[in-house]
């Protein structure tokens, strides 16, 4: 029976001061400048910050405590040698600005990998740059707004997406400055061609797709769609979010996209950190590479150097070239894996998941909207538990905690109801999606009352998410504040 | 296949799902479009990558082999073991972004703290759980002082670096958000008040300021620009070196509304420039505009202390294209990182750190304009980099180079106004045996 490690782990704040006695601020600036109110962060012995820290570490779930299947997330196993190798004091400890001959290793290391995306994608150049998959959207957008311009082309100020889409794409398109507009997916969950067809104009920048789709379905009218994409003289921009469904077995290059984003903390195995530090390269064709962010690596004889003699260039998207020791762990994945090892994990990927949807399909307690075949993940629908016994995805994914396992995506895409989505990914073994399997078929046969309850065995129950933003208590001096009133 | 368990089971599992050949399960790719290989090397073993990759680290020299006085934000810093061994928990390096909070307590009571630190140490009312950098924490700023007042101007002052101007064109212009600038007092190096009088008026959304700014110099006449935005009802944001902190006041102190910066130096590694932490603070009334994710405490069913991730109808995946911004995964590992650092800094660590760098910061200016040919540029009074301009800048980086040292930034091919000027930095981590090599080098390139 699986239990969480509890811990009744007060705050920083609440830990006891030990050093404080012996501290006098000294004042060494001219008055105008000098802190007048004194710090308040707690003065801890290092036997308190580590025992605090690794009480919560033993609250948290990663991907070594079980099974991780959320859905477009890709969590698969990161391997430790590429770990151990970031941590090189030669790659760890170099400063973005020194000197381009004293950082030749790994200049050579990113250039390498820019090609070898471009291979895996079917691009012709790429940058790392994006901080993470969002900002590789919005540096896509931007290319696009340049592409454009530099056609005289200026009214164009429309993205189409699908109602599949990642919330970010809408929101990338926002903050670049364009309209957004939602297209409905057929009753296939895929692209409706016809009503793209009808959307697209003089106005539309740029076309939004996932392939496989959220649904984990591939819109194989792809080949139609980038023809009238381009016959509309828009762009096609690939979201690189689903690209562990297909590498080696198609390139999204091929199937007509000008831009893709790739997210190395997803298909290439490099850690989330809890939500970052994550890496977005963006990949592009010919045409919009004089756009690409400055600095290029560049390799001239046997030597590497950035190149910032681009004058159409969107500028820079983050501060020096991106988060370099998740592109370093991505880089050492690839070369482990090669191209054989990259396209089994597709295949693997693939399979795992067309195995969990098939025994989950036929439990008939589960249903599966859409078209049966699924790439790397798949969404089920809990609507029949919901109306026979009034469960919902949400339920079902807190009850999945109970067993130590991690609930998949729940409630997306928004078009299935009471959806589950789920990507089991290539790291998990068979026993493991048995079990994984076995145990949903028992909670959905399991008495509701117990499920709506549920976690029991977590550190802590249900929340209250409600009163959070009713009371908001974001920091410790607000908690002070309300202990004091 | 290594990391791939059921490779061998390929075939048993395709046939309990009436598969013959695992291209059954691609058959909705178009044959036009399917390749059959990815022209990529073979895998290799882990040995053989990690003699690979020993290769290419030998192309690199890090701080250590050759140490760096290069200023411009970050600096090799001290990151105590406890950090490390901290971020290697990988129940919290593996982790997903905490979307189900039951499970990711440990997560998100982190972040809560790291809040906490942030907030206190920039004196402001609440801190997001990161943005990307402090670069793009500029133009996530400048869009949220639009949203607030509804005004279409932003305003920085001339001498930011050029990757922040670059990055904050980027995020303002779908907006339709103007950027001007303020010219900096060519004697002191910090703002010039009559520029910025004459620039900020009722139009102007906000105004960037950075203290300590890009030359190293602390911006002193906090309070007359603070008064200058007042009176024009513009929104005050303000650029930090969180280690300055520990000495210098605290933005909110002289009224800030955001407070942003650069926290990689909070624990994180050099790492090439990447392990950027994007400081994102404000004032209480701004907290539904804050771009990001927010942990909040509060309660489970029980009546237990619990947190969870809040005001999430202003993120991009319940709000789509009406959220405050598009960012998703941020920094989760740097900010794990700050909190432990800080925590292990504590109050006095932070103060006393502050002290050593503003100490040496001072201590090597001296040293340097003691040699014939190099001045200082500007005489406000700096933290840990300032700018020097030597009789040949390119010649003092190479003859460094030669050396085995890396001297300041060049800022020349940037600031043409700057010609032969160099940009230094100098942290707690610098030995005296580095500092006097550079001293030598330096008096022998002429």
């Amino acid at each position: 029976m699986y239990r969480s490690a509890v811990w009744d782990e007060p705050l920083l704040k609440e830990l006891e001061e030990i050093k404080k006695a012996h501290y006098t601020p000294q004042s060494v600036l001219p008055d105008s400048l000098q802190r007048k109110t004194p710090l308040n962060i707690p003065d801890l012995d290092e036997t308190q910050v580590m025992r605090h820290f690794f009480h919560l570490s033993q609250m948290n779930y990663g991907i070594e405590s079980g099974i991780y299947p959320l859905g477009s997330c890709t969590m698969k196993y990161n391997p430790k040698i590429c770990e151990e190798i970031s941590h090189w004091e030669q790659f760890i400890l170099l400063h973005p600005y020194q000197d381009e001959s004293t950082t030749q290793g790994t200049l050579r290391m990113m250039h390498e990998l820019e090609q070898m995306l471009c291979e895996i994608t079917g691009m012709d150049h790429f940058t790392l740059q994006p901080a993470a998959g969002a900002q590789g959207e919005f540096t896509g957008l931007l290319l696009t707004r340049a592409y454009h311009e530099s056609n005289k082309d200026f009214n164009r100020d429309e993205i189409i997406l699908p109602d599949t889409s990642h919330g970010t794409n809408p929101a990338s398109a926002a903050m670049a400055g364009y309209k957004v507009i939602e297209i409905p997916s057929t009753k296939d969950g895929t692209i409706d061609v016809g009503i793209l067809e009808k959307v697209l104009s003089e106005k539309t920048a740029c076309f939004m797709l996932t392939n496989p789709n959220t649904l984990g379905i591939f819109e194989s009218e792809i080949d139609d769609i980038a023809r009238l994409v381009h016959k509309a003289g828009a762009l096609l921009y690939y979201d690189g979010a689903n690209m562990n469904a297909i590498m080696g077995k198609a390139r999204p290059g091929d199937m007509g996209f000008d831009i893709v984003h790739l997210n190395l903390h997803k298909t290439f195995s490099t850690p989330h950190g809890g939500g970052g530090p994550g890496s977005g390269p963006v990949g592009v064709k010919e045409k919009l590479k004089r756009f690409l962010p400055v600095p290029r690596i560049m390799k001239k004889d046997d030597s590497y150097y950035f190149d910032y003699d681009y004058p159409d260039s969107i500028g820079k998207i983050k501060a020096a070239y991106g988060n370099i020791s998740v592109i370093l762990k991505a880089y050492i994945y690839i070369l482990l894996m090669g191209g054989n090892g990259l396209k089994e994990a597709s295949e693997i990927a693939v399979l795992n998941a067309n195995y969990m949807k098939k025994k989950l399909v036929d439990s008939k307690l589960f249903e599966l909207p859409y078209k049966m075949l699924r790439k790397h993940e798949f969404v089920i629908s809990c609507e029949r538990l919901f109306s026979n016994k009034g469960i919902r995805a949400l339920d079902i994914g807190k009850r999945l905690l109970d067993y130590g396992l991690h609930p998949p995506t729940v409630y997306f895409p928004l078009i299935v109801k009471e959806a589950l989505m789920i990507e089991p990914t290539e790291s998990e073994s068979k026993k493991t999606l048995d079990f994984y399997i076995d145990t949903l078929l028992k909670i959905a046969q399991e008495d509701p009352t117990i499920i709506k309850s549920a976690p029991y065995n977590t550190v802590v129950r249900r929340i209250d998410e409600i009163g959070a933003v009713k009371n908001p208590i974001l920091t410790w001096k607000t908690l002070e504040k309300i202990g004091k009133s | 296949m290594q990391f791939i368990p059921n490779s061998p089971l390929k075939n048993t599992m395709l046939k309990e799902l009436e598969y013959h050949d695992i291209n059954d399960l691609f058959s909705d790719i178009p044959q036009k479009i399917r390749v059959k290989n990815l022209h990529l090397p073979q895998g290799r073993s882990q040995q053989e990558v990690e003699e690979h990759m020993r290769l290419l680290a030998q192309q690199n020299k890090s701080f250590c082999e050759m140490p760096s006085f290069l200023g411009g934000g970050m600096k090799p810093h001290y990151i105590p073991a406890v950090v490390k061994s901290v971020i290697s928990r990988s129940e919290f390096y593996t982790a997903y972004t905490p979307y189900q909070p039951e499970t990711s307590q440990g997560f998100l009571q982190a972040i809560f703290e790291y809040q906490s630190l942030i907030a206190e140490l920039a004196g402001m009312d609440v801190s997001n759980a990161s943005l990307y950098d402090g670069a793009t924490a500029v133009g996530e700023a400048a869009l949220m002082c639009t949203r607030i007042n509804k005004r279409k101007t932003f305003v920085i002052p001339s001498n930011i670096s050029w990757e922040k101007k670059s990055i904050l064109r980027n995020y303002t212009k779908g907006a339709g958000i103007r950027i001007k600038e303020v010219t900096y007092d060519k004697k002191t190096g910090t703002i010039d008040l009559e520029s910025l009088k004459n620039t900020i008026d009722t139009d102007t959304a906000g105004f960037y300021l950075e203290n300590p700014n890009f030359f190293g110099v602390f911006e002193d006449r906090v309070d007359e620009i603070h008064s200058i935005l007042q009176k024009n009802q513009s929104m005050f944001v303000v650029g930090i070196d969180p280690l300055s902190l520990g000495i210098c006041k605290s933005p909110g102190e002289y009224g800030a509304d955001i407070v942003i910066g650069e926290g990689k130096n909070l624990g994180n590694s050099l790492d090439f420039g990447g392990s950027t932490l994007g400081i994102f603070a404000c004032k209480n009334a701004f907290l539904r505009q804050i771009p990001g994710r927010i942990i909040g405490m509060t309660k489970d069913q029980q009546g237990k202390q619990a947190f969870c991730m809040t005001f999430q109808t202003r993120e991009q995946h319940i709000r789509r294209e009406k959220a405050t911004s598009n960012i998703c995964t941020n920094e989760g590992l740097c900010m794990l990182a700050a909190a432990t650092y800080l925590s292990w800094l504590g109050s006095k660590g932070l103060h006393e750190l502050g002290m050593i760098n503003f100490k040496r910061g001072q201590d090597l200016e001296k040293k340097i304009i003691a040699l014939p040919g190099f001045t200082k540029m500007f005489s406000g009074v700096h933290f840990n980099e300032f700018v020097i301009r030597c009789p040949d800048a390119k010649k003092t980086h190479n003859h460094l180079l030669r050396q085995g040292l890396q001297g300041g930034l060049l800022l020349q091919q940037w600031y043409p106004a700057l010609m032969n000027c160099m940009l230094f930095g100098i942290t707690e981590l610098h030995s005296e045996e580095s500092i006097e090599r550079l001293i030598a080098h330096l008096k022998e390139a002429y």
